[in-house]
């Protein structure tokens, strides 16, 4: 299948979970992926076992810490280096946190902040550019549901969230006139890495409240983010994509 | 491509425009399709168009009037006798008109809204049972940007378009434990023969304010309802998705 053929990408985060997910989708559509990520041991693992199953050199994995406007500046000239350009960006690194409005200390809520929203704001303005010089391009900012709806706790994850579905939005109107697509994702529950920080027992309640009954695998929304960052999605910007069986429909 | 192989669609104002659109990309990628319209005779030139290129029985026509429940019965029985079951319904016959308020007529408001919210009401109530006994299937439901913000006029479209997002998400709660999903589209200004009653410097004036600068086309919409038909979407259900050039994101 060639739906991302002759396209580079930039998946922050992209080391394992969802991030992961989106790197092997996108190959085996036809892309080259640069994955970026904090835990580098576990990036250049990824990024290996793509290149072993594509029979090519598919994947690179860069240091990236989305908070550091250096970082960004590097995984950009990485895919320019690497792969000649740059025309889809996944902003899909982030940390949850459950902590509700009073628990939260300026710490943790600085540091949820600058990862959620400083890092995708700081990764659109630093993959504009490349993009901008290949005529245009896709941006998928990774919201959650959490980005939509309230709950009792993680406060300073909803506020984050909340954020990046109006950053998107905002970017997708300054940057259409430069063929940049920007678009948000919004997953309820997916068993990855982060979610199962949570023990079952916390997660079971959430589940349940989905119509579906069940949390989703990475895969269901690496195939939501492979449309968005296709030109299948032409006329597609502006918008949030829920993944969430269900959960905000009730 | 086979992102739809083995399933069987039924597509209501299948005939010409955005919902031929659809019937052509779904045949594309492997369905089968019944074409529903009241159109009789480009029904049947759309079917046999898509058969020609399929080189084989890919695509059936069927009278549908979508305010008639015999239709409707008739429609889900013509996808099981032909094609041997149903998996995907799109909900795409709707007439437009940009009636305001006071002008519109007890009739008018009574045609819009049979066709345009009770048509898609009966059409998910005599496709279910058929899903069921597939065990599960897709119903994509073509509501509007005009039900999800309003205008100075089309008063009765506004009213069933914002009725069709509610039901499509009322639907969708019901039905996510049987695994049938439910979901809304919401084009922007579509160049289809639907708006052809808006004035062209009318239309023109609209396209300024639409961030990608330009009216889309119904293959930009069709290849939206691809993916919430297909498989890749198997967690998405009771969401909304905008097809408008970033117009709602403003």
């Amino acid at each position: 299948m060639d739906r991302l053929k002759g396209k580079v990408a930039l998946i922050s985060g992209g080391a394992r979970g969802q991030g992961a997910a989106e790197a092997r989708l996108f190959v085996g559509e036809g892309a080259r992926v640069v994955i970026g990520d904090v835990l580098d041991a576990e990036a250049a693992k990824t990024a290996q076992e793509i290149n072993t199953k594509a029979g090519t050199r598919a994947a690179v994995a860069v240091h990236l810490d989305v908070t550091r406007a250096a970082d960004w500046r590097t995984a950009v000239e990485a895919c320019a280096r690497e792969f000649g350009g740059l025309d889809i960006l996944v902003n899909n690194a982030g940390i949850a946190f459950m902590g509700g409005v009073e628990d939260t200390t300026e710490e943790a809520w600085e540091s949820v902040i600058n990862v959620n929203q400083k890092g995708v704001w700081l990764g659109m303005k630093y993959a504009v550019p490349a993009m901008r010089k290949r005529g245009g391009g896709s941006i998928i900012n990774i919201s959650s549901i959490y980005g939509i709806i309230g709950s009792p706790g993680s406060a300073a994850y909803h506020a984050s969230k909340g954020a990046v579905r109006l950053l998107t939005k905002s970017a997708a109107v300054q940057y259409a006139q430069d063929n940049i697509r920007v678009n948000s994702v919004h997953p309820g529950v997916i068993l990855t890495p982060m979610v199962e920080q949570a023990s079952r027992e916390q997660l079971q309640p959430v589940i349940n409240m989905a119509p579906m009954k069940r949390p989703a695998q990475p895969e269901e929304v690496g195939w939501c983010v492979v449309f968005l960052a296709s030109d299948e999605a032409s006329f597609v910007t502006g918008a949030e994509l829920v993944v969430d069986g269900g959960y905000t429909a009730v | 491509m086979d992102r739809l192989k083995g399933k069987v669609a039924l597509i209501s104002g299948g005939a010409r425009g955005q919902g031929a659109a659809e019937a052509r990309l779904f045949a594309a990628e492997g369905a089968r399709v019944v074409i529903g319209d009241v159109l009789d005779d480009q029904a049947r030139t759309t079917a046999q168009e898509i058969n020609a290129k399929a080189d084989g029985h890919a695509a059936v026509a069927i009278h549908l009037d979508v305010t008639r429940a015999a239709d409707w019965r008739a429609a889900v029985e013509a996808c099981q006798r032909e094609f041997g079951g149903l998996d995907i319904l799109v909900n795409n016959a709707g007439i437009f008109n940009t009636t305001g308020l006071e002008d519109t007529t007890e009739e008018l408001w009574d045609t819009v809204v049979n066709i345009n919210q009770k048509g898609v009401w009966l059409g998910m109530k005599y496709a279910v049972p058929a899903m069921r006994q597939r065990g599960g299937g897709s119903i994509v439901n073509i509501s509007s940007v005009a039900g999800l913000t309003g205008s100075t006029g089309s008063t009765a479209y506004h009213g069933t378009k914002g009725a069709v997002r509610l039901l499509t998400k009322a639907a969708a709660v019901q039905y996510g434990p049987e695994k049938i999903r439910v979901n809304s589209v919401h084009p922007g200004i579509i160049a289809t023969q639907m708006i052809d009653i808006i004035p062209r410097e009318m239309r023109e004036r609209f396209t300024q304010v639409v961030p990608l600068r330009r009216e889309g086309t119904a293959e930009d919409v069709a290849r939206m309802v691809l993916f919430l038909a297909s498989d890749d979407s198997s967690y998405v259900t009771g969401a909304e998705f905008v097809v408008d050039g970033g117009l709602t994101a403003t």
